[in-house]
């Protein structure tokens, strides 16, 4: 669903640069297409960061106009959209700090945690997890599992993995230096992964039917660290595209 | 490779951007590391799902009010 496109060589002009250049020649209808081209996503990083909508819809027309008012300031070293995520990142900060009466709020808060970056559930998910429920409970448990992260693996989770742009430009987007956001996009897959293993992880009955264990049949629910680590998981596509896998012994298990 | 290697590469490996030589260790690792294969096939899942889900729907008729307010106001500053 990504709507960024790559820049495929270097000489290749992005399209939003013509609109741009129509834009500041006083076309109107220009920015018209870059509002609708660009507002569902601007309004999902003002949601992600501020987790209220009305605060998010206000960012939103907020951060357009900024954007348009200060259209001579934007230099096309990098993408239209990235300069514009950035605008809207920093009304968004402002709004939550105009919440916190004054407090200051920055993209780095709450991140000192490394709760997470070590997986701890190592449950394989049921083929097609997301279908055991409605399309409401899912959008649910998937906003509930993304808010309990900080907001500064929120954001970068979202710009990254659903908007599809490169580590290079959520690190422009967001003010951040590329380390800083592998680190984050990280923590932020882990931790979610480590959630939604809590909703989607097959039904203990169903290993254990696989495994024929004499053990484990009893209903176990989201207790993390306590499953038998994949000895019958059936074998999906390779993750690197390899041949099936091996029921071997797991020699770096304590690593994990 | 260890688990621990093995995570601190796993978004390279999600993103492809892994030299060809890692690759092949990666991938002796994730025969015998039940654990590693898990975490690495879930991860992927859990972006699919996020991507193909947008949990923050902005509905037609919001979008059209304050896309008419954006425009509107843009109007008014030249």
């Amino acid at each position: 669903m990504s709507t960024i496109q790559t820049v495929a060589g270097q000489n290749e002009e992005h399209p939003d640069v013509a609109l741009v250049e129509r834009v500041r020649a006083g076309d109107l209808s220009a920015y018209d297409t870059l509002v609708r081209k660009y507002e569902r996503q601007l309004f999902r990083i003002a949601q992600h960061i501020t987790q209220n909508r009305e605060d998010a819809e206000d960012v939103m027309q907020d951060a357009f106009l900024k954007a348009y008012e200060k259209l001579d300031q934007f230099q096309g070293n990098s993408k239209f959209y990235t300069w514009l995520v950035r605008i809207a990142v920093n009304e968004s900060l402002m709004r939550l700090r105009k919440r916190r009466t004054g407090k200051m709020v920055s993209i780095d808060e709450d991140i000192a945690t490394e709760e997470g970056s070590v997986p701890r559930d190592f449950a394989d998910w049921a083929p097609n997890p997301e279908q055991n429920y409605n399309q409401s409970e899912l959008s649910e448990i998937l906003k509930k599992t993304i808010q309990g992260l900080p907001q500064g693996f929120r954001v970068v989770f979202a710009l990254r993995d659903v908007d599809g742009l490169s580590t290079e430009e959520t690190a422009e987007a967001l003010g951040l230096s590329v380390p800083a956001v592998k680190s984050r996009l990280l923590r932020a897959r882990l931790q979610l992964r480590e959630r939604l293993t809590r909703y989607f992880k097959k039904k203990a009955s169903a290993v254990s039917q696989a495994n024929s264990a004499p053990k484990g049949n009893g209903p176990r629910e989201s207790e993390p660290g306590t499953n038998e680590p994949g000895a019958n998981r059936p074998k999906g596509n390779g993750p690197l595209g390899a041949e099936p896998r091996g029921d071997g012994p797991r020699e770096t298990e304590a690593d994990a | 490779m260890t688990c621990t290697e093995f995570l601190s590469m796993l978004d390279d490996v999600i993103d492809q951007s892994i030299a060809a030589e890692t690759r092949a260790e990666i991938e002796v690792h994730l025969r015998k590391c039940g654990h590693c294969e898990v975490v690495l096939d879930t991860t992927r899942k859990t972006i699919e799902i996020y991507r193909c889900h947008e949990i923050y729907e902005l509905p037609t008729e919001v979008s059209q009010r304050l896309h008419t307010a954006i425009i509107e106001r843009c109007k008014k500053t030249k």
